[in-house]
């Protein structure tokens, strides 16, 4: 049953994000990302890490999506993306490292085959709960970190998006060439 | 039907991994690189995932959760610039980026 499971949603994560990285409209693109993330959220539940798989359709395809969704109302999506090609030299040294991350990826279990378990999963502890555990004892100091930074991309966003909304960045001059203008005329 | 071992996940992931890279090498509009970006960290994220649930141990689960709060607040702080950057100039391809002379 759950190799069955494990097929079904691997080859149709697998399928969504070819699409998302071959496809040349951007609205595909979306909505096949949006998928990928839903069924990754399977393999969440799947591995028993639920607060995960929820906090996955959650923050990745409700907020990050939404974002994109968003963003995309600013640019032009209607029209087929070109992509140009790249030069030889930088594929070829993009897959060589893709090769030896593979390598790394399937030998560090072997390496590590005496892992101990440093936070061991209670038996009787729910995830919800072994999470909350965890991560407000050992992982207190990180989790505020990453609100703080939350909080500053929260702000960064909101002033590079929201500032001078009404107005048209294109039509404006650079703010050095409208002091210069202002003084010559001075 | 054989067993689900921890090398299935680790295979999906790097399949998974590997799609993303060639997004990343594939795409010159920048909001598609965002999106092959969002194909890395979900990769690793179920390698992460696989790890922790196959040891019994829930670090694995923790730094998942930090990647995610990390991809979330990359893209707001990316869109962000991307908006303002097409509202400058009207494109997002990575090639019209070179305004700094060097």
């Amino acid at each position: 049953m759950e190799a069955i499971a494990f097929y079904t949603f691997a080859i149709l994560t697998t399928v969504m994000f070819l699409i998302t990285v071959l496809t040349n409209h951007a609205l595909y693109a979306l909505s096949a990302l949006a998928a990928g993330m839903i069924f990754i959220s399977a393999f969440f539940f799947m591995l028993g890490a639920d607060f995960l798989g929820a906090i996955q359709i959650i923050v990745y395809t409700g907020a990050v999506m939404a974002l994109y969704a968003f963003g995309m109302m600013f640019f032009d999506t209607t029209r087929t993306v070109v992509e140009s090609r790249t030069s030889p030299q930088i594929i070829f040294g993009l897959s060589g490292v893709a090769a030896l991350t593979i390598v790394a990826i399937f030998v560090a279990p072997i390496i590590s085959g005496n892992i101990t378990a440093l936070y061991p999963a209670i038996d009787g502890v729910g995830n919800s709960q072994m999470v909350g555990m965890v991560l407000f004892t050992k992982y207190l100091i990180p989790f505020e970190v990453a609100a703080i930074m939350l909080l500053v991309a929260m702000i960064a966003g909101i002033v590079l998006a929201g500032k001078k909304m009404d107005q048209s960045l294109t039509l404006m001059k650079d703010e050095v060439e409208c002091e210069t203008k202002e003084k010559e005329n001075v | 039907m054989m067993e689900i071992t921890l090398q299935h996940y680790l295979i999906l992931s790097t399949v998974l991994f590997v799609i993303g890279l060639i997004g990343v090498m594939r795409r010159k509009n920048l909001l598609l690189l965002f999106f092959a970006t969002e194909i890395l960290l979900n990769a690793v994220n179920i390698a992460f995932a696989a790890i922790s649930s196959y040891y019994g141990d829930m670090t694995g689960q923790m730094f998942a959760f930090f990647i995610i709060a990390i991809a979330a607040s990359e893209v707001a702080v990316g869109l962000g610039l991307l908006v303002l950057w097409y509202k400058r100039t009207g494109k997002i391809d990575l090639d019209t980026m070179t305004s700094m002379k060097g």
